[in-house]
């Protein structure tokens, strides 16, 4: 019983993130298809302000799938400067802390060396390696090695570039995250964590497409907001700060 | 300034240890003075000791100059004791330290042997009965008392009654006699614990390639690993010694988090160790013996493999940490364990993720309710300008952090966490009224106002975490 369920897991590995837990709407098949399993992916905030939207992005993301364990790559630099994690906070996105191991590295070197030793690990389920800034280091060569790793071993490597600029890469897709106002409470609180995703590449395919989702906890989930079906980007009102015209509409590909 | 040691060609001249140094110069005016460094002398000690290692695991030392080798059951290969001891003192002589070396049944008769001379004698037991007093190691003064009652011998003293002994001299001295009779056991405290499982290779001819030493380290693992697997164990605290012909001892540790029997993983993890050395492996002149120990072994029952082959994710990953814990440090590679404080800094911890995991209780979240804990925690928090804090107990309508100003739209609080009073009587610890705020471009922040407008008159506000 046990091996023929860990064989199905390992044909299900070449499939798209979960996919036997059939989509429920659009929205949510859409970030399924385009995060597949067994690759790298880049999530930017583009404004550093949004960092903590993206990383929470990103756990959610890994929960979403079912993709665990998650190893966490990330400097020394960025516990001093952006707070350390809080496991408590965590358990709130619905992880469970036993499933997750950080490792604090020294320098940007040591953070690329850890991951490219981490994600030819076939045991780990999701990487998570944060960087911040500009991060130069980080170039096609190291994304090129990240994502061949990942395709071999099988783990999903999401790569976190907060407060950088779009660098070229060899990621299947890279993604924008901002956050945006959540829906309410009755009270008038904060309410669940919401998001505006943009696909902003994506390697043979149209990239492009805009979501606001909200991320259920409790059902492990991306509920879209309403009025948030994938639109042209000019009527979108997310992301009113940043300058539309920086991403082009889509569909188009942009190299780099 | 007083002489604190002597060598042997000064002690030829009369120098003894306590003369001044004036006294000295005078008499022996070329004299070679080095000034008295006793804790490089006791590392010095330390350092032969690890040297010893090659002859027993029991080493112990005897400050300042002294080491007790317990060599029951070791000299087989030596073919005996005298060539053993005769080795000891042919390796200390290449590196020039004059050694005297002496048998005894316990360590307190070897020991008194060594350092004291007295009359010879055939036998172990006649020997010590011919040492002088001084050899029961008493004070000065006592030993001048037992002199001057005419007592110079060891064996003078144990003819006595010890009811007479012990109401003169105090207690010590008649534990002191019972050593030296072997009456009373001395114990060793042996420098490191002698480990479950080892495996050892000497060496006819030295190595002097590190891709040698680690080939027999492979060889070492193999058999040490089928000693473990005779014990349905698996080794987690490995440590390989390198023991070099000029004396020096290299020493790399491993520890993995789950008990292993797998040579290739350990291969990597000592390879990952010595790449990650601050000065490279030096074989000098060659190991002329290799020695790996087992220091800690626990229950690893014969796993079945999964049907497509391969090892199962649980071992990859738990391989994956060991590898990182090798490279990086234990410290490094961590997971959470929740802890029961109700200060948010303090609530939890981060502990190797090498170590066996606790039990661990994590508060589940209540359905429905948004995330209230920040994903990243700032500690300390961090000092935030509030403008326009409404009502008193309400939240800020707006705070400038790191040169942004943030207007707030919604807000939730106060969630009011009170300082640990038990913990400090010193001072009264402010009370936080904590905040969750979400700004008007969407950002969620978790601030808190130290102190109650009742407890200071301008209360500071501070940030303290990012929610997602």
């Amino acid at each position: 019983m046990r091996e023929s369920s860990a064989l199905i897991e390992s044909l299900r590995r070449a499939a798209p993130f979960g996919v036997s837990a059939g989509a429920r709407d659009p929205v949510e098949a859409w970030l399924r298809q385009g995060l597949a399993r067994a690759q790298l992916h880049e999530l930017y905030a583009l404004d550093a302000q949004d960092a903590a939207a993206a990383t929470g992005f990103a756990v959610a993301l890994a929960i979403a799938a079912g993709a665990l364990p998650l190893l966490w790559i990330r400097t020394d630099d960025a516990e001093r400067r952006h707070g350390r994690i809080l496991g408590a906070g965590l358990v709130e996105l619905g992880m469970a802390p036993t499933a997750l191991v950080i490792a604090s590295v020294a320098d940007e070197a040591g953070l690329l060396r850890a991951a490219a030793d981490a994600a030819r690990c076939a045991g780990l389920g999701t990487l998570v390696v944060e960087s911040h800034d500009r991060a130069p280091r980080i170039d096609l060569t190291a994304t090129r090695r990240l994502m061949l790793a990942a395709e071999a071993s099988g783990v999903t490597v999401l790569l976190l570039r907060l407060g950088a600029e779009p660098t070229p890469s060899a990621a299947t897709t890279r993604w924008g995250v901002t956050a945006i106002p959540s829906t309410p409470l009755p009270t008038d609180a904060p309410g669940h964590p919401s998001f505006a995703v943009e696909l902003l590449r994506r390697r043979g395919g149209p990239a492009g497409a805009r979501w606001r989702v909200e991320w259920k906890r409790d059902d492990r989930y991306f509920a879209p907001i309403a009025d948030s079906a994938p639109l042209s980007g000019a009527r979108l009102p997310v992301a009113a700060d940043r300058a539309a015209a920086r991403h082009p509409r889509a569909p188009v590909r942009r190299a780099g | 300034m007083r002489i604190a040691a002597v060598d042997l060609a000064a002690a030829q001249l009369g120098l003894v240890p306590g003369l001044t140094l004036a006294d000295a110069r005078a008499r022996v005016p070329q004299l070679d003075v080095f000034a008295s460094d006793p804790h490089a002398d006791l590392d010095w000690l330390e350092r032969l000791a690890d040297g010893c290692a090659r002859y027993t695991p029991t080493v112990a030392l005897a400050p300042p100059d002294g080491l007790i080798l317990d060599i029951a059951g070791c000299v087989h290969e030596f073919e005996g004791e005298r060539p053993l001891a005769a080795d000891v003192e042919a390796r200390m002589a290449r590196r020039g330290i004059a050694a005297r070396h002496a048998f005894g049944d316990t360590p307190a008769i070897a020991h008194a042997l060594a350092r004291f001379a007295g009359a010879p004698a055939p036998d172990e037991r006649r020997a010590i009965r011919r040492l002088p007093v001084a050899a029961l190691g008493l004070d000065d003064e006592a030993s001048v008392a037992l002199t001057r009652a005419g007592l110079k011998t060891v064996g003078d003293v144990m003819d006595r009654p010890l009811a007479g002994i012990a109401a003169r001299f105090g207690a010590g001295a008649v534990t002191a006699i019972r050593r030296l009779s072997g009456e009373a056991k001395t114990p060793v405290v042996a420098r490191r614990n002698i480990a479950p499982i080892a495996a050892e290779r000497r060496f006819a001819e030295p190595i002097a390639h590190s891709d040698v030493a680690l080939a027999v380290l492979a060889e070492l693992a193999g058999e040490a690993i089928e000693t473990l697997e005779r014990r349905h164990e698996g080794g987690r605290r490995w440590e390989v010694r390198l023991f070099r012909t000029d004396g020096a001892v290299q020493s790399l540790r491993v520890e993995t988090g789950q008990p292993t029997r797998d040579v290739a993983l350990l291969m990597r993890l000592f390879r990952e160790r010595i790449d990650s050395l601050a000065d490279p492996l030096d074989p000098g002149f060659g190991y002329d013996l290799i020695r790996l120990d087992i220091a800690l072994a626990e229950r690893l029952d014969a796993t079945q493999l999964k049907l497509e082959g391969g090892q199962s994710q649980t071992a990859e990953m738990a391989a994956l940490v060991d590898q990182l814990s090798t490279r990086l440090g234990r410290s490094r590679i961590r997971r959470f364990a929740p802890r029961d404080r109700h200060i948010p800094e303090q609530a939890e911890l981060m502990l190797p993720a090498t170590a066996a995991p606790a039990v661990e209780s994590w508060p589940t979240p209540e359905p429905g309710e948004p995330p209230l804990r920040p994903i990243h925690l700032f500690d300390p928090p961090q000092r935030i300008e509030s403008m326009m804090a409404e009502v008193p107990d309400g939240p800020p309508r707006r705070f400038r952090w790191r040169r942004t100003v943030h207007e707030v739209a919604r807000a939730e609080g106060p969630e009011r966490i009170a300082g640990e009073w038990w913990r400090r009587h010193d001072a009264p610890i402010p009370t936080r009224d904590y905040f969750r705020v979400e700004d008007q471009r969407g950002r969620r922040f978790w601030i808190f106002r130290h102190g109650l407008y009742s407890e200071t008159e301008t209360p500071a506000w501070y940030l303290h975490g990012l929610f997602a």
